[in-house]
This record gives structure tokens, C-alpha cells and sequence, in this order.
């Protein structure tokens, strides 16, 4: 087998106006069957993808913000959220929904996937990375 | 450990590059193509970031890019340089990863 | 590949994935199932019915291996595992059970 590399999926795009954000979801989820360390980043607009309530029945398309709540059952269990991106945007880890998951290491308890860090932190975990695919 | 940071669009439309330089790491380097270019002008409203990230930072045009658009390699910041595509490739070689700012 | 419900056409791309997912009853899970030589049984709707609930909870399709650790929670490892659930849907029980739920192929199916 090969090793295991560090995938680091970067989202700075709001949710609609563009397919950026459901193809990243997309390229996660497929990319998930290969057993690599995968990490996702919400930075810029792209934290606006993590915000509650989203109801897209008036514009025709799918609301997928509820598939980030299944990522833990594809093991993928790393949601890094910028603190900075949300305060420009007058978000607060309140307004994003709640995404976990379930810890096999540790009985199965259940653990929160979204992880607020800094900028500096997250240019760290940016600088840490095999590969990073944006969007 | 260092990353190529690409960057293709305008700082005057989309924050891209900004966030880019906020992100990047001593030691990295900043490619600009496409409208990217834009990014490496003097006298813009962005010039200061740039020029002070070009210390520790290296930061590049595509200078095809450049060309197309006009860009004199006199208007470009000090410490803003053009490479060709090969200079493209050879970066993207030397660094450990690339990381597009789209 | 369309399919024919009592006289009513539902359309299905060419693997036989229904085009509208309101169109889907469960009349037409049992012709789906026909056109795949699998007659529906009780187990056969807990399954389906899962992945209909997590389809409705999750916005997805999961892949065969999370739909297999999903069914193992919620319905204990005598049900998840590889071999029920390949022997009640032997054409994968991602793929198949999602076409005779009227959902799309799912995601991350390799």
C-alpha cells in the first residue's frame, strides 16, 4: 500500500453563486474512498458554507449544506474554520452548523469535526500539508 | 518546506491575493498569472502589501502574462519579477507543494 | 432506460437511475426491482428505506462501505456487513438499492 499523504481541501467560496463549493464537496467525498489524511479549510466566503438555516428551495438548486453533517461517516473529521474570515463577516461560531463525529479511538463518543483557528494557524496548517487542492 | 502560491485573478476583483499573502509563509513564493499580474503594479491600492511581503517572500510574474496585458516590466514593483513558462515549471519543481489562490 | 408504473412513464438515465427523485413510490421501487431480477422483500425495504432516510437527513447517496458501517450501527452487525447486504442486492448494495430507492448512484462509489 501506499502511504498515507496529508490532503488538505481549501474552500474560500460561498455556497450558490458558483459550483466551487459542491464540487469541492463533491472531490471530498469521492476522494474519501482512498484512505489519505484529509483535512478541509473554510476560509474567506468560504466559511459562508458552513452557516445554518440555509433553504435553497426558491432558487431551484440543492441545498447541500446538510451533507458536511456526513462527513464523519467517510472518516473525514477535520473542519478547520478561520476565526478571522468569520469576524469580517460578522459571523460567530454560532451562526455555522453543527458538524460531528463519532471517535473510534474513543469508544465512539461523539466529537466535534469543526475547529475555529487563527490565520496564523491556519497558514500552519497550510505550510503542513502533502497536497493542497482549492477551490 | 515551501509552497508555490498561484494567484490568477485581479487583487481589484476578488481578495485572492490578499488572503494569499496573509497565508504565505517565509520562504514561500507567489506566482501571478492570468489577471493575477495586476497584483505586481506599482501605485495600486495593494502595492504596499506586496512590496512588503517581497522581503521575505519571493514574488513572480508570468511574464506572458505580463506582456499580453501591457504590463512594462517598469511598472512592476521592485522586487517583482518575470519568469517564462519554463521559470513557471522550475518553481513549481523547487517548491513542496502549490497552492492555487483562485 | 425509462420505466412503465401502472401505465404512468418515469424517466431514468441510462443506468436506470430515476431522472426526478419526486417521481419515485413505491410501486415503482417494485418495477425497478423487477428490471434488476430482485423480487423485494422485508429485508430488502429496510434497506432501502435506510438509505431513503439518510438520502433525507444527509442530502447523499453514501458509498458502499459507509452505507454498510451506517446499517451495522443502526442495525447491527448481523445486517451490516458485506455478505447480507451482497446477497441482497449481489450488483452492490450502494448502487443497487439507491437505483430501487430513486435516489442518484452515489457518491464516492469507485
Amino acid at each position: 500500500m501506499s502511504e498515507v499523504k496529508k490532503f488538505l481541501y481549501v474552500n474560500r467560496k460561498a455556497p450558490y453563486g458558483t459550483i466551487y463549493a459542491l464540487e469541492a464537496l463533491e472531490v471530498v467525498l469521492i476522494g474519501a474512498a482512498f484512505d489519505q489524511d484529509v483535512s478541509l479549510a473554510f476560509l474567506d466566503d468560504g466559511v459562508f458554507q458552513l452557516t445554518k438555516g440555509q433553504n435553497t428551495d426558491g432558487i431551484g438548486v440543492k441545498n447541500f449544506s446538510p451533507t458536511f453533517r456526513a462527513l464523519g461517516d467517510y472518516e473525514v473529521t477535520k473542519l478547520f474554520v478561520e476565526q478571522e474570515s468569520l469576524d469580517e463577516r460578522g459571523l460567530t461560531t454560532d451562526d455555522l452548523q453543527e458538524v460531528t463525529y463519532e471517535d473510534e479511538d474513543d469508544d465512539w463518543a461523539e466529537k466535534p469535526s469543526i475547529r475555529v483557528v487563527s490565520r496564523a494557524e491556519m497558514a500552519d496548517i497550510m505550510a503542513n500539508q502533502d497536497v493542497v487542492l482549492s477551490f | 518546506m515551501s509552497t508555490l502560491h498561484t494567484v490568477n485573478k485581479s487583487p481589484f476583483a476578488t481578495g485572492a491575493l490578499v488572503s494569499c499573502l496573509d497565508h504565505c509563509k517565509d520562504g514561500d513564493a507567489i506566482l501571478m498569472i492570468e489577471d493575477g499580474v495586476y497584483g505586481g503594479l506599482t501605485g495600486t491600492t495593494v502595492a504596499d502589501r506586496v512590496q512588503q511581503k517581497a522581503g521575505s517572500v519571493a514574488i513572480f510574474v508570468l511574464s506572458p502574462d505580463a506582456d499580453a496585458r501591457g504590463l512594462a516590466t517598469d511598472r512592476l514593483l521592485a522586487g517583482v519579477n518575470g519568469v517564462d513558462y519554463d521559470g513557471f515549471v522550475d518553481l513549481v519543481a523547487d517548491h513542496d507543494r502549490t497552492q492555487a489562490w483562485l | 432506460m425509462d420505466y412503465d408504473v401502472n401505465g404512468t412513464t418515469i424517466a431514468a438515465d441510462e443506468e436506470g437511475y430515476i431522472t426526478n427523485l419526486a417521481d419515485w413510490t413505491p410501486d415503482l421501487a417494485g418495477v425497478i426491482a423487477k428490471a434488476e431480477n430482485i423480487e423485494m422483500d422485508d429485508e430488502r425495504w429496510e434497506v432501502v428505506n435506510f438509505l431513503r432516510d439518510y438520502y433525507d437527513e444527509y442530502q447523499i447517496a453514501p458509498a458502499v462501505r459507509v452505507l454498510i458501517k451506517s446499517v451495522k450501527k443502526s442495525m447491527g452487525p448481523e445486517k451490516g456487513n458485506n455478505k447480507y447486504m451482497y446477497e441482497l442486492f449481489p450488483y452492490g448494495p450502494a448502487k443497487q438499492a439507491c437505483k430501487i430507492a430513486g435516489l442518484p448512484k452515489p457518491t464516492g462509489c469507485v
